[in-house]
């Protein structure tokens, strides 16, 4: 898992995909794509008439024939091999995956405590709501929940990320995945998955394929590619009574043959997006692997690329997860230096990030050198829920900051009060969207401190870009609607929701989906669990509840918030790739036309020779070189297909209109010169 | 081509454009159940056919129901006309005395009129009686024609509707759409026929004696009753003099109007609207060739008004224009530029003031290249089929563009109701392309696009291509053939070699898409090609309507997603591309071999001389 950018054509995937190419010939497995059985079909005909013409000597050249059919079972392989290399380069991180699992002993207590008597016994044992320990050096033996200890743990064979991270009971970083590692202390784990449903089972299977089932898209162009394949086929079967017809009239020539006709048909059907369509799926999963998000189906890879309303959490998605400070207000007749030393004084002891600012605040921008704790002899007031105020006694002063009403109550027990100058300041700052802190220093008050949400960079643009995709950007934050409402300003999102409560969470959903939109969001706690079961796409963090990961429909190794941008975007590559490919396959028909309706009925009728504008030597290395451009054509977008068609947040009428240029004016192009060019390949190789 | 010929193009697409707003509005109107300024009159007349069928008109149908009713009426409606034909010796308004029609005469004719394709094994001055062409035909000529109107109606509602079963009332549509727009507009184009000269009578066939008497030779006749030999074996034949002429009579006007409105197209004589009585100036031919698109035009304009948003239905308009103008263009101009053969033998064929030029083979003088050029596309565009000419003796290229847009699938105006429903499958079917080429679920109008459409789309895409080939290969393996009446491959096919099977494919082009218009050259009234036509006919226009209405009803349950920026606008100029290219492309990769074939094949060989 950790490699990310594996290289597209890795030898050793290739070398597998080669073989599987071949494996796959197997008829049942060809019959799950109408398409290529058409052309599997095809090539055993065609081998049986080139075996016929063989016995027989018939007036068709078998060498001519052989060749048609050599050329069909290639255009087979290549489809094989395109499936195949999408598949190996899953298996690869499936292995590896796999080898996380191997021979794990665990310690299955006899009661849940620490200190209860345990037995070793295999992982696999293991079934739901038994309780193991682990120990510094163990790996977890299966997925749970830790019901006792906080523990660093190594996740990097799921996430790939070597920095430890911490695993506690209660709250929201209570779950352990098996095949992660305890680097230190100690955890009580209560099991939550049975042998064969861990995280990493589903992993693996879906990495591997094995359950892929067709997304409803798929199969609606599986319909459509169908039906596309039986008009052709009718066409190239009614050919051949048109053509006797045409030989008894013109009284010239001999009727289209077998092989010519298998010939036009494979170059008719549309094997490109056929042979490359499991592909592209395969591939698109894949995509989302690389980017360490971990989807439970194809389906909701898919949905992803259709999402209307994407949900974000306010802080640690589009704020740092801390706010800080950025300006120092003096009460009146205080000086600001003042005010900025009493702050100081008093956030020295806080570890919080928020202290920490106020600190590195002072120092850069009042130039107030980082005292020595130790030397201050003072006693620090540690912030609590209680008192919501934290400070610092020196002998003499009491310096003290914190939230506006608890500051009142100090200075008023101290005998002072709040200047109504500081008030004001608070309120202001409220409607700008930050968190005052009031600092006072005994009774009197010396002024404001501003904390500020800091909206994380390059937020502005992602949001527009993903305006421009067509998706409306919903802000989820606890503040009030004044700062709510500043920080969606500032951060550019279309819409928030302030105060945002589980129930209110959960409506503003349903009440996008009845409008028949589709909803994203992201969410790690329990309490999301309901919001991400409703909504259409939900990432869960990883880092998240068990609940919140299992309510989810995609996990996200990195706890990323804003990896869904990137969800969105995979989801809409795999759609495009299929669209663009389907569009080059059907318009690349026409210059194949070109090619091998004037050989197929050159005997019959000459004057169609005006047809073939191409210029190709003669009728066998037209209708060959079409055969081979067909075949051909398949390698060369295998790259395309496994790396996705780009997507670029552009709106959808100039991306259709790019995309048309691209692949439909492409495909009804390209083709002329490229079967022109193997065309002169065969002829200077003297092949007809 | 002569500035002339732009002229009338022009003048032609302009008014036919100018009709759409008010007639769309008119329908949107009456489609709707408001108020659309001739209820006083035609209300009472509505709701009296209600009373006696007794129908509850605000009782609605779910998809399954509508087609059963349609497929029961259409059923009915057929054995009504077959019966009529099989009986019309006995029955009255039968002055010539023609006899009863052949079995399987009867078949094809009823099949094709209760299709809506008009195609016509029989010659209507020869065969059929006035109470046949009345009440056996005409009738189908209006009811047929509101069928296809109800079906679109039906998808309509079934692209408006939000979360429900339902998707109107068969019999209301039905009724609404005969009482209100084709009667009413059947009227007012009769009375304008007649006053240009459209024969409306019931008086038997008048003798008249001819100013100018012609003579021939006729063979004798002998004993046996074959044509008597001499000792050479030469045939023996007397001199015969001609001095009178039969003229045929009866109720054409009314009949002629709907089969215009109503994309019929069964002419009431033989020749169709080439004949004096049923198109006797250039006034009646410019009002019965405009009348050919003007429902399926103004429908598309009723379509975006029902839909809420008008430009919707623009597009649509837009897109089978920018197909149809450069058609008629392309047939006008390739019968102008002639025969090379005939030029290369010094024939003039250069306009001028004082002759046409160019192709005149088939073609009426007094209609010209231009309008017998534009009659040609606008009949296989929409799937009329009436003539004006013998597009059997167009030139290859001036041949290759009816049937052409006959194998498009008549979605190109199409029938009326038919072809719109027809063009909105294929606009499903891009619309699904380019969704997925912009990465999202494709949606048309804000109903998501999913598999089932895609199955009953694809199915009303295919089935009239499968049809027209496999007829087509049939009847050129033998069957249509007839071997046994010559030593060469003639027999039914008046035309040898690349033509003969031109002729063959059009008529299956025509039957396979219900358009009904005839290459000719074609012996096609006798078991083999009245089953296979009638066959051809049924499917095509049943196997379509089922999947469509099936849509409608999948449409109306599904919600209604609001178009967004990551939506694909259906409303511009890129949709537009985007839908005329699937048409053609469908088309031309469909076709392409067997055109290749047949037209192409014999405009090579014509050039090649």
């Amino acid at each position: 898992m950790t490699s990310k950018s594996r290289s597209l054509f890795d030898p050793h995937i290739v070398k597998q995909a080669l073989l599987d190419s071949i494996r796959k010939l197997n008829p049942m497995r060809q019959l799950r794509n109408p398409v290529m059985f058409i052309v599997f079909i095809g090539s055993i005909l065609t081998t049986g008439l080139g075996m016929h013409a063989l016995s027989t000597g018939s007036s068709e050249s078998p060498a001519f024939i052989f060749g048609v059919s050599a050329w069909l079972w290639f255009t087979v392989v290549f489809a094989n091999f395109a499936e195949a290399m999408a598949e190996g380069r899953g298996k690869a991180q499936a292995d590896s995956l796999r080898s996380s699992r191997r021979d794990v002993t665990a310690r299955k207590l006899s009661e849940p405590r620490h200190g209860a008597q345990w037995q070793t016994i295999g992982a696999s044992q293991l079934r739901r709501e038994d309780v193991v320990i682990v120990e510094a050096g163990d790996m977890v033996p299966t997925d749970g929940e830790v019901i006792e200890g906080v523990a660093s743990v190594n996740e990097s064979a799921i996430t790939g990320e070597s920095a430890p991270v911490i695993r506690e009971s209660g709250g929201d970083r209570s779950s352990v995945t098996g095949g992660t590692v305890v680097l230190s202390d100690w955890l009580i784990v209560r099991v939550t998955a049975n042998p064969g449903e861990t995280f990493l089972d589903r992993m693996i299977s879906l990495i591997e394929g094995a359950k892929r089932q067709k997304t409803p898209n798929e199969i609606a162009l599986d319909i459509l590619l169908a039906a596309m394949t039986i008009i052709f086929l009718i066409v190239c079967v009614t050919l051949m009574p048109f053509s006797v017809y045409s030989v008894a009239a013109a009284g010239q020539g001999s009727p289209v043959t077998v092989t010519v006709l298998v010939a036009l048909l494979v170059c008719l059907i549309p094997t490109t997006i056929g042979g490359l369509l499991s592909a592209i799926g395969i591939a698109g999963m894949d995509r989302m692997i690389q980017a360490n998000v971990i989807a439970t189906s194809g389906r909701a890879v898919e949905a992803a690329g259709d999402v209307d309303v994407l949900l974000l959490d306010k802080t640690g998605t589009i704020t740092l997860g801390n706010r800080q400070a950025v300006e120092l207000i003096p009460a009146p007749g205080v000086d600001i230096l003042a005010l900025a030393d009493a702050a100081q004084l008093a956030s020295l002891a806080d570890e919080t990030p928020e202290g920490r600012s106020i600190v590195v605040l002072a120092k850069e921008k009042y130039a107030l050198r980082g005292r020595n704790i130790n030397e201050l002899h003072a006693t620090f007031i540690a912030f609590s829920a209680q008192t919501r105020l934290s400070g610092v006694d020196l002998e003499d002063r009491r310096v003290r900051k914190g939230a506006t009403d608890a500051i009142e109550n100090f200075v008023r027990e101290s005998g002072g009060g709040l200047p109504a100058e500081v008030r004001r300041t608070v309120e202001d700052i409220s409607k700008r969207g930050g968190t005052p802190l009031v600092v006072a220093d005994g009774k009197r008050t010396l002024g404001t401190i501003y904390l500020k949400d800091i909206v994380k960079g390059g937020m502005k643009e992602r949001f527009g870009e993903l305006r421009r995709m067509g998706i409306k950007t919903i802000m989820i934050t606890g503040d009030n609607p004044l700062t709510a409402a500043a920080i969606a300003a500032e951060a550019g999102v279309d819409d928030f929701l302030a105060q945002a409560t589980p129930e209110a969470k959960l409506k503003l959903i349903r009440e996008h989906q009845a409008g028949g939109r589709l909803v994203a969001m992201t969410g790690d706690g329990t309490n999301d669990a309901p919001a991400l079961a409703q909504a259409d796409v939900a990432v869960a963090m990883n880092s998240g509840t068990q609940a919140a990961k299992e309510a989810g429909n995609m996990v996200d190794l990195d706890s990323n918030p804003t990896k869904l941008i990137e969800v969105v975007e995979i989801g809409k590559q795999l759609l495009m790739t299929r669209g663009a490919l389907t569009t080059f396959s059907l318009a690349n028909d026409v210059a194949k036309y070109f090619a091998i309706i004037p050989a197929a009925f050159a005997s019959t009728y000459p004057v169609l020779s005006r047809l073939n504008v191409m210029h190709l030597a003669t009728p066998a290395s037209a209708i060959l070189s079409a055969v081979i451009f067909n075949a051909i054509i398949i390698v060369i977008l295998i790259p395309l297909a496994l790396r996705g068609v780009k997507y670029r947040a552009v709106g959808a009428d100039r991306l259709l209109r790019d995309n048309l240029l691209i692949y439909g004016l492409g495909g009804l192009i390209v083709p002329f010169p490229g079967i022109k060019l193997i065309d002169l390949l065969l002829v200077s190789m003297g092949l007809t | 081509m002569t500035a002339n010929h732009w002229i009338q193009i022009f003048l032609f697409v302009g008014v036919l454009l100018a009709t759409v707003k008010p007639l769309g509005w008119f329908m949107s109107r009456v489609f709707q159940g408001q108020p659309c300024g001739l209820d006083r009159v035609l209300g009472p007349i509505e709701r009296l056919f209600y009373r006696l069928a007794g129908v509850d008109p605000k009782s609605e149908m779910r998809w399954k129901s509508y087609a059963f009713a349609v497929m029961l009426f259409s059923v009915l409606g057929f054995a009504f006309v077959y019966l009529i034909l099989r009986l019309q010796d006995r029955l009255p308004l039968n002055p010539q005395g023609f006899s009863a029609n052949t079995p399987d005469s009867a078949f094809n004719t009823a099949v094709s009129f209760a299709t809506n394709t008009n195609w016509q094994g029989y010659g209507g001055e020869t065969t059929m009686s006035y109470l046949s062409q009345m009440l056996a035909l005409s009738v189908q000529n209006f009811v047929s024609a509101a069928t296809g109107i109800a079906v679109l109606i039906a998808v309509i509602r079934g692209f408006t509707r939000r979360s429900v079963e339902t998707i109107g009332n068969f019999w209301v549509d039905l009724t609404r759409s005969t009482v209100y727009v084709l009667l009413p507009l059947s009227i007012v184009l009769a009375l304008a026929l007649v006053s240009q000269g459209v024969v409306q009578n019931f008086q038997p066939y008048q003798s008249v004696a001819l100013v100018q008497p012609i003579s021939m030779d006729e063979p004798v006749i002998g004993a046996g009753g074959t044509p008597s030999v001499d000792a050479e074996g030469n045939a023996i034949t007397q001199k015969k003099v001609i001095s009178e002429q039969q003229l045929p009579m009866g109720p054409a006007a009314s009949q002629i109007a709907i089969k215009q409105l109503g994309t019929n197209g069964g002419g009431y004589f033989n020749v169709n609207s080439a004949h004096p009585y049923e198109n006797p100036t250039p006034m009646s031919n410019f009002l019965q060739v405009l009348s050919i698109l003007l429902i399926p035009g103004a429908l598309c304009w009723t379509f975006g008004d029902m839909v809420g948003d008008r430009l919707q239905g623009w597009a649509i308009l837009i897109a089978m224009l920018v197909i149809f103008v450069p058609l008629v263009i392309g047939v006008v101009g390739a019968e102008q530029s002639g025969v090379p053969s005939q030029i290369a033998m010094g024939v003039d064929e250069v306009a001028s003031d004082m002759q046409s030029g160019g192709n005149m083979e088939g073609k009426e003088l007094r209609f010209g290249i231009v309008n017998s050029g534009i009659w040609a596309a606008a009949t296989t565009a929409a799937s009329n089929g009436s003539v004006n000419s013998m597009h059997d003796s167009y030139t290859p290229l001036g041949g290759l563009v009816p049937m052409w847009l006959m194998q498009l699938g008549e979605v190109v105006f199409g029938g009326v109701g038919s072809g719109l429903y027809g063009m909105l499958m294929f606009a499903i079917v891009a619309v699904f392309v380019a969704g997925l080429m912009v990465g999202r679920t494709p949606e048309y109008l804000g109903k998501k696009i999913e598999a089932y459409e895609m199955k009953m789309a694809a199915l009303v895409i295919l089935i009239p291509p499968l049809v027209v080939l496999i007829g087509t290969a049939v009847a050129v393996s033998g069957l249509g053939l007839d071997y046994a009446s010559g030593e060469d491959v003639k027999g039914n096919l008046n035309n040898p070699g690349a033509h003969g099977y031109s002729e063959v494919l059009y008529a299956f082009s025509s039957a396979g898409n219900n358009n009904g218009s005839a290459f000719a050259g074609l012996t096609a009234n006798e078991p083999f090609y009245n089953s296979a036509l009638g066959i051809a006919m049924w499917i095509s226009r049943f196997w379509l309507m089922i999947p469509v209405l099936a849509i409608a009803g999948s449409l109306a349950r599904k919600k209604y997603t609001p178009a967004g920026a990551g939506t694909l606008p259906t409303h511009n100029t890129l949709f537009v591309v985007l839908l005329v290219g699937a048409v053609l492309l469908v088309g031309a990769l469909t076709f392409v071999p067997a055109l290749a074939l047949g037209p192409i094949v014999e405009h090579l060989q014509m050039t090649a001389m």
